[in-house]
């Protein structure tokens, strides 16, 4: 699908806003796929990794629309691969956070069972917490 | 206050030596058969974990954002816990911590490479718990799979009383102590360290491409049919390899593909329980351990009938 991209000094705001969140360089990407190749989670998202990268370095917030970076375990899968040593979990990570710090949580803690909540370890729900909630 | 002195020698002695230890909130609960044990399977090593007085939660996933210090805080303060305990004479000159746990071992080591390497961010964290004396970068930060490989497998061999002999394990690892690659304590694509103890402990180690492979780790919360297509894929791929049970160092792991079999069972008839071991509870009983050790009764798929079957353990009772 072709589709034709504006890039205006809001696209670089977003662009910046996610490097600066993550720590890494979102134009460094350059779409080689080995991210999305490896995504032991990726028949679950709706778009890929090398997707929201794509999205990402080319600054179009539409990227926080998607579903993707929610179904990622921070699993550190992609980062080890990344031919370009991108830190793809951290740009997750950053996308993540972006919807956070609005305070919107991804996560309602009521609406899990109780006995879930019972048998659950608290390393899953405390991490669950910190990925998920603002 | 002392002053510290200089980090303990690799080739410390292996007799009855002291580590610090940080078990973290899962080994005390739902995976106190984790804890136990491997403080049993220490012991009769000669290493004593001393657990690290008031320690706190090391915050169970490690940060990913660049601008986010607060949430490193409480991985900092466990390790200003281990500086006391070399100031108050608890452990001597022994500046390494210990985890069971592969979730606090990343964060804690994640956190400790990170304040390591940026002087400004430890300042800043270090400022910000001005009533704790501050933390010197001195701790390190180890797996107790580490430990068992610098005390060498070879050792541990000798120590075995009951060899594992034609039990088929599939060890698992899962990411935590794999990648990222700075923080991993083995090859991040071709692990073999928990191969290398299982032999050691007479075991037959059963390879398969997804012991590197995600569990789903926390999307188990909220997305639990995900984790369990991941636990089917794992565990029947360890099952074709011939495997007759896993091993794990990571409680989310264990919980992951040992009680979500529950939910594999209910979405493929195909699916065949297989037990999930903790790999000290192996160690506990090669070493011929006393049975309150392997703590048997909070696994979800009952060991014991295979454990039986190679005659490891009794027909009844753990």
């Amino acid at each position: 699908m072709i589709k034709k991209v504006e890039l205006t000094p809001e696209n670089d705001r977003f662009i910046n806003k996610v490097n600066e969140l993550s720590g890494e360089v979102v134009t460094l990407c350059e779409q080689c796929g080995t991210c999305s190749g490896g995504c032991p989670l990726v028949s679950e998202m709706d778009i890929t990794p090398s997707q929201w990268m794509r999205l990402a370095q080319l600054g179009l917030k539409e990227v926080l629309d998607y579903k993707a970076v929610w179904v990622c375990a921070s699993c550190f899968t992609c980062t080890v691969r990344c031919p370009r040593k991108i830190d793809v979990s951290k740009v997750a990570e950053a996308l993540r956070q972006i919807i956070l710090r609005k305070a919107i949580d991804y996560i309602d803690l009521k609406a899990i069972p109780k006995e879930e909540l019972a048998c659950l370890p608290q390393i899953a729900l405390v991490s669950a917490c910190r990925k998920f909630t603002g | 206050m002392t002053t510290r002195k200089t980090e303990t020698p690799k080739t410390a002695a292996t007799d009855n030596f002291k580590i610090p230890y940080y078990p973290g909130c899962t080994l005390k609960t739902t995976a106190k058969n984790f804890e136990n044990s491997a403080i049993a399977a220490a012991r009769a090593l000669g290493i004593e974990l001393m657990e690290i007085p008031r320690w706190n939660c090391c915050g169970t996933v490690f940060s990913l954002t660049h601008d986010d210090l607060i949430h490193h805080v409480a991985s900092v303060r466990n390790f200003i816990r281990v500086q006391e305990m070399n100031d108050y004479g608890l452990v001597k000159n022994e500046n390494r911590l210990v985890t069971l746990c592969a979730m606090c071992f990343n964060t804690l080591k994640s956190t400790n490479l990170r304040v390591k390497k940026n002087a400004e961010d430890l300042k800043k964290i270090n400022d910000l718990m001005y009533r704790e004396e501050d933390y010197t970068g001195k701790v390190e930060v180890l797996h107790f799979l580490e430990l068992l490989k610098s005390l060498g497998f070879e050792k541990i061999r000798g120590r075995v009383k009951k060899p594992l002999k034609g039990l088929k394990i599939a060890p698992y690892y899962g990411c935590m102590i794999l990648r990222p690659q700075e923080i991993g304590i083995d090859d991040p694509e071709d692990p073999t360290i928990q191969r290398d103890l299982l032999l050691s402990l007479g075991a037959d180690s059963v390879d398969t491409p997804y012991k590197r492979v995600c569990c789903g780790s926390y999307q188990t919360v909220k997305e639990k049919a995900i984790v369990a297509e991941l636990a089917y894929d794992i565990l029947s791929h360890a099952r074709k390899e011939g495997a007759e049970a896993m091993a794990t160092v990571c409680p989310l792991c264990a919980f992951n593909l040992d009680h979500r079999q529950k939910e594999v069972k209910a979405s493929h008839s195909d699916f065949e329980e297989m037990p999930v071991f903790y790999v000290t509870q192996l160690m506990a009983i090669a070493f011929g351990l006393e049975n309150e050790s392997y703590g048997f009764d909070q696994n979800y798929v009952d060991p014991r009938p295979l454990l039986a079957s190679k005659s490891l353990i009794k027909q009844q009772g753990s």
